[in-house]
């Protein structure tokens, strides 16, 4: 038996599981970080088009400030996000990016004077002012009201996750790379490791750790076309999953993202509408004004992704042997913007259309891109059910998007989240309940059972093929649970989904029998645990008969406050059941400081909450009072809803601005 | 709209069949000797090389080793020889190619089995070895405004920070032929990116005792390779120029 202990174990080797390496290693704590791939080509890289921050250095970002993103990431969730979250996030979002300033990103910064730019089709000059001069600057994105996304031209999650490797390797932290968790270690509703099995070598190894942090990244996968890359296969969320005492939450809230390429699904940034692109049909039209005349091609991803579905059905679609298709247009942004801003849309353009984007327009449909949900947190990002695991990033549901991310709020939340997370997670491996009470037979036993499972795939006889049950998973998810959602498809897909689960029990790996560095081998237990997230989805949107953020229903268009202001909560209890247990945890109204309210998106059609008017009208007294008494915002924000003793001390303090000084200066 | 935006639009032609020759050898597998396996496929409009590889895995030969993750020139994982040239696989479009094309594994890099190699591994100990981070005392004050940086060296340091350490430089070095330490295209850029930053309190001395010497720039040929196969059209050859000859300045005074 082999066995590795340390103080915190990562799982995943994104921006979030690097970030939350380095806190806990800062604070004087053993960790070990294991990654299916070298961290530098996770997920996290193809992050394009920015990080929110509120730091309100362009002029197009003036008089930004937490309460402004604050509002914006609630509005985007839908009202599904927790509030004191999202104020935490809000608040560390600008310290998150001035430390990847000094860590190394290169951030485009604001030059003074006038510039040109593209705002709604037409050519305008913004004049920067002197005083910002060489500070962050800013790109518009959806569902913002101020420029509040930073950026490095097209690469930002490149050039963060480089940093924060970087950050990694001056800290020496141990990176043990083509690892993978393949189940957790775990006894007494207490987590002490996992199983992980060597990529390289078939070897199985339990690492034990007084915590344990899941930051594998979304579940993508799980559909036929995706924007995420192909080792996003929802792993972490299935290990947890399968311990039967970890919790998954809001599974059924995926994000699909307007413009990804077709037909391979490979994304153009919403930097590419952010700074002034159009969506066309196939006459040519700018259809979105006639949709969202507010906000246009910048609302919020899910209203732009559902009136491109829209418009497609209703005729307006480009004709591809793929299926319909829509336009984005960027030529109007003129060659020298693209070449510089968004350079890799263009070499994107170039290598997988054979298109100069500053010449021609893009095909683009939405595509299957963020999963909001994840396994379920309290603030801390422990799971709230199995002490000591604890989960950060995509991988969460902490949860700061609820059931829609606003473009630009995960690369951030990422590094928030682990700035964060990795301060909690010192203070539980410096306090005495963190104690390793594991026996060795517990841990025996669970690398007995997964290498059972391993020997029983490649063993079997005249079982199922792996790829046929993958693909049947990946297009029940693609034609039934997908933008827009009814109960009679999503029951076909639950029932579906069902089947394939028991069918998978009997999966054999043909044709290729090693137990070292084998594709088929790991591509049958994937399957094995993608197609329990993938029922969680679809059982999850089955079940929640309203329309939220990116949960669209047709047969239930209204958000109904009423029966559903709260979170899905998944659990698999036993690991032979075809189904998981399913409960609710309320989001409460009283504690809201933004109670729910319309979205500005098409016609209101909410159904409130029977507390909401009451909360509302208590918010707005108290905000009146306060501000009468000549309290600031950030105070009169503290007696709406107090937040900041959530968080670590050190990153409680308020954030200087050019419009908001600090006394002293400098 | 070009040939093959076309392509996608229109109904289809007869396709093309090709043969994709895969060099294979498992190094986990007792007495496996290298060969060439042979694939004939359809050719579908669009097709990658992450397309056919995965359709040959899925249809042909589920054991068929080979490293995708983004899929879209942007995380590197994907670099091997494509009728020998190092390239990204993930965004080589088969309709670029004859017929017939041959696939090798990323040469001088630890070989886990037939097209997946470990550059990983190779990169973390170049990263180490050239201490590739911002090396400064100054501790920074997240609450405070950040340090202004002038817009265009922000540009400048990202241009050089595009770098993917996907390997294709160092499968197309000669000088790494002959000398095994040799940090490659891949190092001096890195060095000469913080060499840029102002961030980076290092100076030509230090960055001297990095690279310095024959395995650093001075070892290079000049026979420039890498930049004739960089797939992110990095400068190269005009920076380890630079580099040497701030490294020539350095050695030169060191003689004094």
């Amino acid at each position: 038996m082999k066995v590795t202990y340390t103080d915190v174990l990562v799982i995943g080797g994104g921006l979030a599981g690097l970030r939350t390496a380095t806190g806990v290693k800062e604070r004087g704590h053993d960790v070990i970080l294991l990654t299916l791939v070298p961290p530098k080509r996770s997920h996290s890289a193809a992050a394009q088009g920015g990080m929110q921050a509120s730091l309100g250095n362009s002029v197009m970002g003036r008089g930004d400030n937490e309460d402004v993103h604050f509002e914006d990431t609630i509005k985007g969730s839908d009202w599904g996000a927790d509030q004191k979250v999202a104020r935490m996030f809000v608040n560390t979002a600008p310290k998150a990016i001035r430390e990847l300033a000094a860590w190394g990103v290169p951030w485009n910064r604001v030059k003074k004077g006038g510039r040109q730019a593209i705002i709604n089709a037409e050519k305008v000059t913004i004049t920067e002012e002197e005083d910002a001069h060489g500070l962050i600057t800013a790109r518009d994105f959806g569902g913002t009201k101020k420029w509040r996304t930073c950026y490095t031209s097209d690469g930002t999650g490149h050039s963060m996750l480089y940093a924060v490797d970087n950050k990694v390797h001056e800290q020496g932290i141990e990176v043990r790379e083509r690892m993978e968790a393949i189940a957790l270690i775990h006894e007494n509703d207490r987590c002490y490791g996992a199983v992980v099995r060597n990529l390289m070598t078939g070897e199985l190894v339990a690492y034990i750790a007084k915590a344990t942090t899941i930051a594998t990244g979304g579940y993508g996968r799980i559909y036929s076309v995706s924007t995420n890359a192909v080792i996003c296969q929802g792993t972490g969320q299935a290990i947890a999953l399968e311990t039967g005492v970890a919790t998954l939450g809001n599974m059924e809230a995926i994000q699909f993202h307007p413009t990804a390429i077709v037909p391979v699904g490979i994304l153009t940034t919403e930097g590419c509408r952010g700074d002034g692109g159009v969506l066309r049909d196939v006459d040519g039209y700018r259809f979105m004004p006639d949709y969202e005349p507010e906000k246009k091609e910048l609302a919020s991803r899910d209203v732009v992704s559902r009136r491109m579905t829209e418009h497609m059905r209703k005729g307006k679609g480009v004709p591809s042997r793929y299926g319909d298709h829509l336009w984005l247009d960027i030529t109007i942004l003129g060659r020298k913007h693209i070449e510089k801003n968004l350079r890799e849309v263009k070499e994107i353009c170039e290598n997988f259309l054979g298109i100069d984007p500053a010449e021609e327009w893009i095909p683009v449909r939405p595509t299957q891109h963020y999963s909001m949900g994840g396994i379920r947190t309290d603030h801390r990002g422990e799971s709230q059910t199995l002490k000591g695991l604890y989960s950060v990033g995509e991988a969460a549901c902490w949860d700061l998007h609820g059931f829609n991310r606003l473009g630009g709020n995960s690369v951030s939340e990422t590094v928030v989240a682990g700035m964060l997370v990795s301060e909690y997670i010192s203070d539980f491996c410096e306090s005495e309940e963190s104690a390793i009470n594991v026996s060795t037979s517990v841990i025996e036993a669970a690398l007995k059972c997964e290498q059972d499972k391993l020997d029983r795939l490649i063993n079997n006889k005249d079982g199922e093929d792996t790829y046929v049950l993958r693909r049947a998973m990946e297009k029940i998810m693609m034609e039934k649970v997908g933008i827009f959602r009814n109960g009679k498809d999503l029951k076909e897909a639950v029932d579906e989904l069902e089947q394939l689960i028991f069918r998978s029990h009997n999966i054999e790996v043909t044709r290729s029998k090693s137990l070292a560095a084998n594709p088929a081998l790991v591509n049958a237990y994937r399957t094995q645990m993608m197609l329990k997230v993938a029922l969680t989805v679809a059982y999850g949107a089955l079940l929640r008969t309203e329309s939220r953020g990116a949960h669209s229903r047709e047969d239930f268009p209204e958000r109904n406050d009423k029966e559903w202001l709260n979170r899905t909560i998944m659990r698999w209890k036993d690991p032979d059941m075809t189904m998981p247990t399913v409960s609710y945890e309320d989001i409460e109204v009283e504690e809201m400081e933004l109670p729910p309210g319309f979205r500005g998106y098409g016609k209101d059609m909410t159904i409130h909450h029977p507390k909401t008017e009451e909360r509302q009208a208590m918010v707005d007294t108290m905000r009146l009072q306060t501000e009468e008494e000549g309290l600031d915002r950030i105070e009169v924000q503290r007696t709406l809803m107090p937040y900041s003793e959530l968080l670590p001390e050190k990153y409680q303090g308020r954030n200087e601005r050019l419009d908001e000084r600090f006394d002293d200066e400098r | 709209m070009n040939a093959l935006t076309k392509g996608l639009m229109m109904k289809d032609k007869a396709a093309r069949k090709i043969k994709i020759n895969i060099l294979r050898f498992d190094p986990n597998i007792p007495n496996d000797r290298p060969r060439i396996d042979m694939f004939e496929l359809e050719e579908a409009p669009g097709m990658t090389l992450f397309i056919a590889l995965n359709d040959i895995r899925e249809h042909h030969d589920a054991s068929l080793k080979f490293d995708f993750v983004c899929r879209a020139g942007i995380c590197g994982s994907c670099s091997m020889l494509i009728n020998g040239r190092p390239g990204l696989a993930c965004r080589t479009l088969t309709s670029t190619m004859e017929p017939e094309i041959m696939l090798a594994p990323l040469p001088l890099f630890e070989l886990i089995g037939d097209l997946s190699v470990y550059t990983g591994n190779w990169m973390r100990g170049l990263n180490e070895r050239l201490e590739t981070w911002i090396h400064t005392q100054e501790e920074v004050d997240v609450e405070r405004l950040e340090e202004r940086m002038e817009p265009e060296l922000a540009e400048e340091i990202y241009e050089l920070d595009r770098c993917i350490e996907c390997g294709c430089c160092v499968a197309g070095c000669g000088t790494i032929q002959m000398r095994e330490e040799f940090v490659g295209a891949v190092g001096l850029n890195k060095i000469a990116r913080y060499r840029l930053d102002p961030r980076d309190k290092r100076d030509d001395d230090d960055y001297y005792e990095l690279v310095g010497d024959e395995d650093g720039v001075f070892g290079c040929m000049t026979l420039l390779g890498c930049e004739d196969v960089c797939p992110k059209e990095l400068p190269l050859q005009s920076k380890i120029a630079y580099l040497r000859r701030k490294m020539v300045e350095v050695g030169l005074n060191k003689k004094d």
